[in-house]
């Protein structure tokens, strides 16, 4: 492929359409498509837009294409959306299986069935965001380079075409080289820079705005290979932890360096006699969490312990985590995330039914329950079997679902001087069943022992600094990009007359007040806006 | 301090509506007048009048701020006004930019429709949960919603456009659907009327019903109940008795409202046909007809410039920083945060579209209503139909 010398000597990659240096037109099909010249990336040579044979042509020509890019951009929009139409499988508290059926009826089930319940993590949407980065590299490639070349080319004195084809032109005759020297001025106040050969002027300014796109492109770039590193193990941890009040738990996946210890839960509500204000709001939607605060000692293991040995640790610091407070630490940061209560203990008393005389209290330890418990003068009751967790299997068994006492149930035998030999009892919470015939004794519940246990995340992300990098150099590129403009203004000597033309890549309007004031006072003739001469004739006929 | 807040803001409501008829004003004199680029005197009235009820609604702003210990943006009714104030600012900084009346004309009433709106919400002072005690609260919502408004301003001028382009004499797709968007505005206005009459009559019904877990639970109605809850039975005595009866997993309350409000905006839209016996848009028509397309064009666009910027930071990269501290993740796909997702894709879209394919003037104002109504989706809908995380702006 052959480079393309233009009348003006200046020589052109194949492939360029408006010439590097003075923007005669080198492409014949674009010479006689319309009046006005299509000026984006600078009638640059794009690779894309010259070869097409090879398999790499073909795939980068697909992937530089911007059709091709909106339609990705489309695509993931319009599936983003779908995965908002019920709760995703992260948000859900069932078995995903279950949750969509009951909660949702068929469509629900059919969400589940097409995978849209995980659909952020699905192989096809990562795809999609795959490929959106890859269009944004080779997009950005296609384009940035020529497009420098070309600007970095350019020569003041243009070609008499390029100079009537621009959106805004005129041509002015009797022009006194006053008149120029005060345009010059005015230039130079409004802040460009000028450059003159042969008596011919370019001022040009913000021309760096035209690299915010690519700018924000590689931000965008090393945000998506930010999230990527995720995928590299020991770049990101996120655990949970439960620590019950009083106990000191090691810290997952510090390597067995650190523990913490919850001194302490505190759960808060508003008082709408301390906090008047939000009376009203509190009378209509019921109690507001004020706070949620675990009291926290944080400590390091010193020196190394064998397993089983008790780890001797130093204390590093005392903290409150709360929400929006985490305990941050060598990369870690300890977040409060939730919490719970947990049963430790269930107090019931050995009562008569009729005569609801009480014969002493029992208190179970739910983590240890007694065989037996002794109430003296005869009387005692005998657990016979316990059910931590208690459910009725398919069967009408009682079983337990797991070892935390979550919904404690119990076989009692009631001992008493009347029935030495004792009657039995299945006590669970709000529930009592009893053998036939009728007990004279019942166990009358009395109270719990709860225990609060707070609910950490712990989570340590070494991407993040990736992240931020991309997300910084992307908002200096938008910005770069939409709050500055490219501006050029042409004033030329030809065939006697002084001509101006004037060329900005966005916002017309602020170029047109700009020239209106580098003109004012002189006899120019204000340059014509050729597309709103094109939309006006449109709009008479 | 909580009534002078009240007050302001109703002030700040009154003073956009008399904005309004003096930028319809603004309008009708200028043929008259003179060809000259200056705002007559009914646009500059306008303009006085605008900005003196955004200071009055700023000061509304900062009262309760004031009253309620943190920025007033934490629920629904909150948030709403401050995108109807931000609606307002973006207007003025764009007017004193192009200087375009017209654009007050078609920006104020959506945002007074925008205020009314959020009136309709509980206006309590509500107290912060723990994950919104943070200063972020202030940042990340109120950027975000400026963001929203200066691209709603996108839509205003879109909206322009399309009056202007759109041929009236013939019905046809176009017309179609730019007369559904005027129907919407009706709707909303729809909305307010209704919910504003049953709450003057204090109109209550109270049903009791079974949920999708088999639970028995009441449900209190402060509109007649068309749609009624699954296995509902009216407590009330002389309650209006339901029309359909609704499956436990469809929010029977809900759907109600928006079938009276859609009734509402029905009868509305129909006396508005009845009196002016032609489209809305083609009754806006002679309005438009001093503005020049090309400039309409480029306001939408520039908007969209402007806003682009000042929405990624507020509602994509402050809102990760939160999510980080709060939640103990930047990005966790909660529904609020995919729709700021949506909604930062679509205008990414729109530029791209229009940068590198040519997609001006029609087009272009279509997208900008598109992208309007994706915002306003997430505003409405995700809050009050989707949730998640954010639901706590629901109420």
């Amino acid at each position: 492929m052959k480079d393309v010398k233009c009348e003006c000597g200046h020589v052109n990659p194949h492939g360029t359409v408006l010439c590097e240096a003075c923007g005669k037109v080198l492409d014949e099909q674009e010479a006689n498509k319309s009046k006005l010249l299509d000026m984006r990336y600078e009638g640059s040579a794009r690779r894309s837009q010259t070869y097409n044979k090879t398999v790499i042509d073909k795939i980068w020509n697909f992937f530089s294409s911007v059709k091709v890019g909106v339609w990705l951009i489309v695509i993931t929009l319009i599936a983003s959306i779908l995965g908002t139409i019920f709760p995703q499988e992260m948000y859900i508290n069932l078995p995903p299986e279950v949750y969509y059926e009951q909660e949702h009826g068929w469509v629900g089930k059919l969400y589940y069935q097409l995978g849209f319940h995980d659909l952020y993590s699905s192989w096809w949407y990562l795809l999609l965001i795959a490929m959106i980065g890859i269009s944004l590299v080779i997009c950005s490639l296609d384009r940035v380079v020529p497009l420098y070349k070309a600007l970095k080319a350019q020569r003041v004195t243009r070609n008499e075409g390029f100079l009537k084809r621009q959106r805004l032109f005129s041509a002015s005759s009797n022009i006194s080289e006053h008149d120029i020297e005060k345009i010059k001025d005015h230039l130079k106040l409004k802040r460009y820079h000028i450059r003159e050969e042969n008596g011919d002027l370019l001022a040009e300014k913000g021309r760096f705005s035209r690299w915010g796109p690519y700018v924000n492109h590689v931000g965008l770039i090393i945000f998506l290979i930010g999230g990527m590193l995720r995928f590299i193990p020991g770049m990101y941890v996120y655990e949970n932890l439960w620590v019950k009040e009083g106990e000191t738990a090691l810290i997952p996946e510090t390597d067995g360096k650190y523990y913490l210890k919850n001194k302490e839960f505190i759960l808060e509500h508003y008082d709408k006699e301390k906090d008047r204000t939000f009376e009203q709001a509190i009378d209509r939607a019921g109690d507001v969490v004020k706070n949620y605060q675990s009291n926290v000692v944080l400590y390091k293991e010193k020196g190394e312990s064998l397993p089983g040995e008790k780890p001797d640790l130093q204390k590093i610091k005392e903290y409150k985590v709360k929400v929006n407070l985490p305990l941050k630490f060598e990369g870690y940061s300890v977040y409060q995330s939730s919490y719970r209560s947990e049963l430790v203990a269930m107090t019931f008393s050995l009562v008569k039914k009729d005569s609801s005389q009480s014969f002493g209290d029992i208190t179970i330890d739910l983590k240890n329950p007694k065989k037996e418990y002794n109430l003296g003068n005869g009387y005692s009751v005998k657990i016979i079997n316990y059910f931590p967790d208690f459910e009725f299997d398919d069967n009408g068994e009682p079983i337990t679902k797991s070892r935390v006492p979550n919904n404690p149930a119990f076989v009692f035998r009631m001992i008493s001087p009347e029935k030495p030999e004792g009657e039995t009892s299945f006590v669970a919470i709000q529930q009592t069943i009893e053998p036939p015939g009728e007990n004279a004794y019942k166990m009358a519940f009395k109270g719990i022992d709860t225990q609060e246990v707070s609910g950490f995340t712990i989570s340590k992300d070494s991407t993040l600094w990736v992240i931020i990098l991309g997300g910084i150099i992307f908002m200096i590129g938008v910005i770069q990009g939409s709050y500055w403009n490219h501006r050029r203004i042409w004033v030329q000597r030809k065939n006697g007359q002084i001509w101006i033309a004037a060329h900005t890549n966005k916002n017309w309007y602020g170029l047109k007040r700009e020239l209106e004031f580098v003109l004012a006072d002189t006899k120019l003739t204000f340059p014509k806006d050729q597309l709103q001469g094109e939309h006006e004739e449109k709009e008479e006929a | 301090m909580v009534e002078i807040s009240g007050n302001l803001l109703f002030i700040a409501f009154i003073l956009y509506l008399i904005a309004t008829l003096f930028f319809g004003g603004s309008i009708k004199a200028k043929k008259d007048i003179n060809k000259k680029k200056e705002t007559n005197s009914w646009g500059k009235i306008a303009v006085c009048l605008t900005i003196v009820g955004f200071i009055s609604q700023l000061g509304y702003f900062i009262t309760r701020w004031i009253a309620a210990g943190h920025a007033p943006v934490s629920n629904m009714f909150e948030f709403t006004t401050f995108f109807g104030m931000a609606l307002v600012g973006a207007f003025i900084v764009i007017y004193f930019i192009y200087r375009s009346t017209l654009l007050g004309l078609f920006t104020m009433p959506v945002a007074i429709l925008v205020i009314a709106y959020a009136s309709m919400f509980p206006r309590e002072i509500t107290p912060l949960i723990p994950a919104l005690q943070s200063y972020w609260l202030n940042i990340h919502v109120t950027t975000a919603a400026i963001g929203e408004a200066i691209l709603a301003i996108s839509f205003a001028a879109g909206l322009i456009y399309l009056v202007k382009a759109i041929d009236q004499t013939k019905s046809n797709k176009q017309t179609f659907w730019l007369e559904t968007v005027m129907f919407s505005l009706v709707t909303v206005l729809g909305f307010v009327v209704i919910t504003t009459v049953f709450s003057i009559v204090g109109y209550e019904e109270k049903f009791t019903w079974v949920d999708k877990h088999d639970q028995e639970a009441v449900m209190e109605y402060t509109m007649p109940a068309i749609t009624g809850p699954n296995e509902g039975e009216l407590l009330t005595k002389d309650g209006f008795k339901p029309l359909v009866e609704m499956p436990a997993y469809i929010n029977a309350k809900k759907l109600n409202t928006v079938i009276w409000s859609f009734l509402g905006g029905l009868v509305l839209y129909g006396l508005i046909r009845l009196v002016i016996r032609k489209r809305i848009s083609a009754a806006l028509k002679p309005l438009v007809k001093n503005i020049k397309l090309d400039l309409v064009d480029e306001i939408s666009y520039r908007s969209v410039l402007i806003g682009f910027p000042v929405f990624t930071l507020g509602a994509l990269i402050f809102a990760m920083i939160w999510a980080q501290i709060a939640w103990s993740r930047f990005w966790g796909w909660d529904p609020k945060e995919v729709w700021a997702l949506i909604t930062w894709l679509f205008y990414a879209a729109f530029m791209h579209l229009r940068l590198s394919r040519g997609w001006h003037g029609e087009k272009s104002a279509w997208l900008a209503v598109i992208g309007f109504v994706i915002i306003m989706f997430n505003l409405v809908a995700v809050n009050l139909v989707i949730a998640g995380l954010h639901s706590y702006a629901g109420s």
